[in-house]
């Protein structure tokens, strides 16, 4: 296919989709499916069917629209109406009453306008509104566009100078700059290159990239298949958690329509240009997910980091220079080529340009997957975003940054969304997880949870990550069963400091963050676990029971 | 830059030239400057994971460990102070306590390098609870014995096994805290069809892990066997 058989895709589906007057978009991703997504789906099928709309209303499979505690749920277009908790039953109810009558069912919509005022979606911009099973309806939004306009229009070079532009960061957590990334891995002479799009997405309650992949797998390809035109690479890997089953069937099948369109694959749009792509999944380990664990894994090797330097860009997979970005980074990437660096540098703060997905659960009264420009404040998003925590509760802490992020009290809330704030406030923005703790939970026992799951997930490879973490999580057990001493909090502090300054990889470098917040803000619970050998929110039960 | 392919740096205030690529410890072993380090070994590959050989490098607020980091012209690298050998000793302690070590009943009492390392720095005690959760011994091999109780995990014998002898008998199953030593797919030592019996990973064992039975520990250890059996290799 040439770049102009690409647009005649984009207008024949322009215009299939303009004869419809309705469209119902029902979500079917992983958050939806175990509420009867598919059920409500087939019940919106069969009604249209029953009243003869099949030539005016379309029943469209879609991603997650974000909303995911209230599912299943379903967007009906024009006008954006959100539907919560469709049952098969209220399915029907809607199509007599919306799609027919034209009068919205106002007991079913979603009332909470405050989930998305604040939201600024450009990762998720097509997540929930297309069918990502159809290529089709990826191009009738403009996609592929932006790497036809590399492959006609730019050379690598002005491709990476728009990436450098924009202010772009890696969205893996680590947040370095994506264009400068791309430079070091363009200007190596070896050759073949790769490019690497990390979907190993493992922290718990964290599920920004698979609902990505869910709802959009064509945004990635494409900003992989860019990125590769900048660097120079002619093989590709998506590593995806094999635990995400959906998310590695709706690649796979994206790949494959891809790859029919000439969009991936060789003499990409009858240019020079040939990336091939390849699946790779991931066999359940966290540390997986590290730069360098990632490159193992792939290769076939256990999955354990590895020192740097030498770095992925010059000696990366099977010692070939190799640029891994997540997934969420790669999504963005489209959307610079087609607006400009300069527009994308507008969004968010000037160190720390554009936006943020964020998985935000815990004791908040709207939990969900949001997208917020960088420099909002926490605040906004639990307060506003997430409307608080449930009535009678108090808010207490925000653990942000998934399971080595850090524990932040109330008066850290009002801190900008950035790399280097939250760094500064003792927490990451990782994997962007948001984890909001209200009064019932006591900050010992959370920060058990998390420092158990990482010595869990630790490879072992280094001294401090495998023994020096267990030992912080002995320590913990003991003050938890009413055992502890005050030297322990120093001996804690210390080993703290030590595993994160000495440990190889960011798995043991972030691990203790848990530990080390909770003890600079939370230092009466612990206090008070070991002088009064009482736990403040009664959750450490053989505590309390010893009394 | 001085000349094709050579660095000029500081090591503890010493000039010291090395060669491009060569990595901080083996310029500062030229320049008689000694880092600690356990899983490092002449002759075989960097491992990176005992970080006892962590220096500072002026410039970066992190630490490098020193065996994997390469020279760079004009650094300035640090390899001891108050910071790095709280944490060596820290390191130290916690390999103690991960299994539990009785030196009385350790054959390689005496000439052990965490023995060493452990009076060189003056563990006297330790401040984390100690493991005392007795682990496998594999006594089927007829002279080589495998003592899951001393192994602190520094991958030297797999990798001698693996770089050397060109065979990778060993290996390691399981993760963190969990991980062990394995022959073959975990297999008794003694049916082991790949193991060539060569005891060079006794030979390499920094501690009592891999022993050669009925042999005094002194004359099966052998620091350079790795290296020397490259050198010998190149000539």
């Amino acid at each position: 296919m040439k770049p102009d058989d690409i647009l005649r895709v984009a207008e024949r589906e322009a215009e299939k989709q303009r004869a419809y007057k309705s469209r119902i978009n029902v979500c079917c991703s992983s958050g939806c499916l175990p509420f009867g997504a598919l059920q409500v789906l087939k019940a919106f099928e069969s009604a249209i069917k029953e009243y003869g709309l099949e030539g005016e209303c379309k029943v469209s499979r879609t991603g997650c629209i974000g909303t995911c505690s209230v599912g299943p749920v379903a967007l009906i277009e024009p006008g954006g109406f959100l539907y919560q908790n469709i049952t098969p039953e209220n399915a029907k109810e809607i199509v007599k009453r919306h799609i027919i009558s034209g009068e919205p069912v106002k007991e079913l919509l979603y009332a909470n306008e405050a989930f998305f005022k604040k939201q600024y979606r450009l990762v998720l911009r097509n997540a929930g509104r297309i069918d990502p099973l159809r290529i089709e309806e990826y191009i009738m939004v403009g996609g592929y566009s932006a790497l036809i306009k590399c492959l006609t229009k730019m050379t690598p070079k002005e491709v990476i100078d728009e990436v450098i532009a924009s202010g772009l960061r890696g969205r893996g957590g680590a947040g370095f700059p994506t264009g400068q990334k791309w430079n070091f891995v363009a200007r190596e002479k070896a050759t073949p290159k790769y490019v690497i799009a990390n979907l190993d997405e493992g922290d718990p309650g964290v599920f920004a990239n698979r609902t990505l992949a869910e709802a959009d797998p064509h945004a990635i390809i494409e900003g992989m298949t860019i990125a590769a035109y900048a660097v120079g690479a002619e093989k590709g890997y998506i590593y995806v958690r094999a635990e995400y089953p959906l998310a590695v069937q709706t690649l796979r099948e994206a790949l494959k329509q891809a790859k029919s369109m000439n969009l991936v694959g060789e003499n990409i749009l009858e240019t020079q240009f040939n990336f091939d792509i390849e699946l790779r999944m991931g066999a359940g380990a966290f540390v997986a997910g590290e730069e360098t664990g990632i490159l193992a894994s792939i290769e076939g090797r256990r999955a354990t980091p590895r020192p740097r330097p030498p770095y992925p860009a010059t000696s990366g997979l099977w010692g070939k220079p190799t640029l891994i970005q997540n997934v969420e980074t790669l999504a963005n990437v489209p959307l610079i080529i087609l607006n400009g660096g300069n527009w994308f540098a507008k969004i968010g703060t000037p160190k720390c340009t554009g936006t943020k997905c964020f998985s935000l659960t815990g004791k908040v009264n709207n939990p969900g997957l949001i997208e917020v420009p960088m420099g909002i404040t926490l605040r906004e998003i639990v307060f506003e975003i997430g409307g608080g925590v449930p009535a009678g509760r108090k808010f207490k802490a925000v653990l942000v940054g998934g399971p080595s992020g850090g524990c932040l009290p109330e008066s850290a809330l009002d801190l900008p969304i950035d790399y280097e704030s939250l760094t500064k406030a003792g927490a990451i923005m990782g994997s962007g997880g948001i984890v909001v703790i209200d009064d019932e939970s006591c900050m010992v026992d959370t920060a058990w949870f998390f420092t158990d799951f990482c010595v869990d997930e630790s490879c072992g490879k280094c001294v401090p990550c495998r023994v020096g973490l267990l030992k912080m999580r002995n320590i913990l057990e003991r003050i938890m069963r009413g055992e502890g001493r005050l030297e322990d909090l120093d001996l804690l502090q210390e080993l703290g400091e030590y595993v994160r300054d000495v440990s190889l990889c960011g798995l043991g470098q972030t691990a203790p963050n848990p530990i080390l917040t909770t003890l600079r803000y939370f230092r009466d619970e612990y206090i008070a676990h070991i002088v009064d050998k009482k736990c403040p929110a009664g959750k450490c039960f053989r505590l309390e029971a010893e009394i | 830059m001085s000349g094709t392919g050579v660095v000029k740096l500081k090591i503890d205030g010493v000039e010291v030239t090395a060669n491009e690529g060569e990595t901080i410890l083996s310029a500062a072993k030229r320049a008689g400057i000694k880092i600690p380090a356990l899983c490092y070994l002449d002759g075989l590959s960097s491992y990176g994971g005992c970080r006892l050989c962590i220096v500072e490098v002026k410039g970066s607020p992190r630490l490098f460990p020193a065996c994997t980091t390469p020279v760079s012209n004009g650094m300035e690298v640090t390899t001891d102070s108050p910071k790095l050998r709280k944490y060596r000793k820290m390191t130290i302690e916690l390999l103690l306590s991960e299994k539990p070590h009785i030196c009385a009943i350790c054959i390689a009492n005496g000439n052990c390098e965490l023995q060493d390392l452990a009076r060189e720095f003056g563990v006297d005690h330790l401040r984390v609870e100690r493991e005392w959760k007795s682990q496998k011994i594999d006594l089927s091999h007829s002279f080589l014995v495998l003592d899951n109780n001393r192994c602190i995990l520094c991958t030297r014998c797999l990798r001698v096994c693996d770089e050397i002898e060109g065979v990778h008998a060993l290996d390691i199953k399981m993760r963190g805290k969990d991980s062990q030593i394995i022959i073959d797919i975990d297999d008794d030592w003694g049916s082991s069809i790949s193991c060539t019996s060569c005891r060079k990973c006794a030979r390499v064992c920094p501690v009592g892990a891999i022993y050669v039975r009925d042999e005094p520990i002194s004359r099966t250890k052998n620091k350079d066997i790795a290296q020397f059996i490259l050198l010998r290799r190149r000539r």
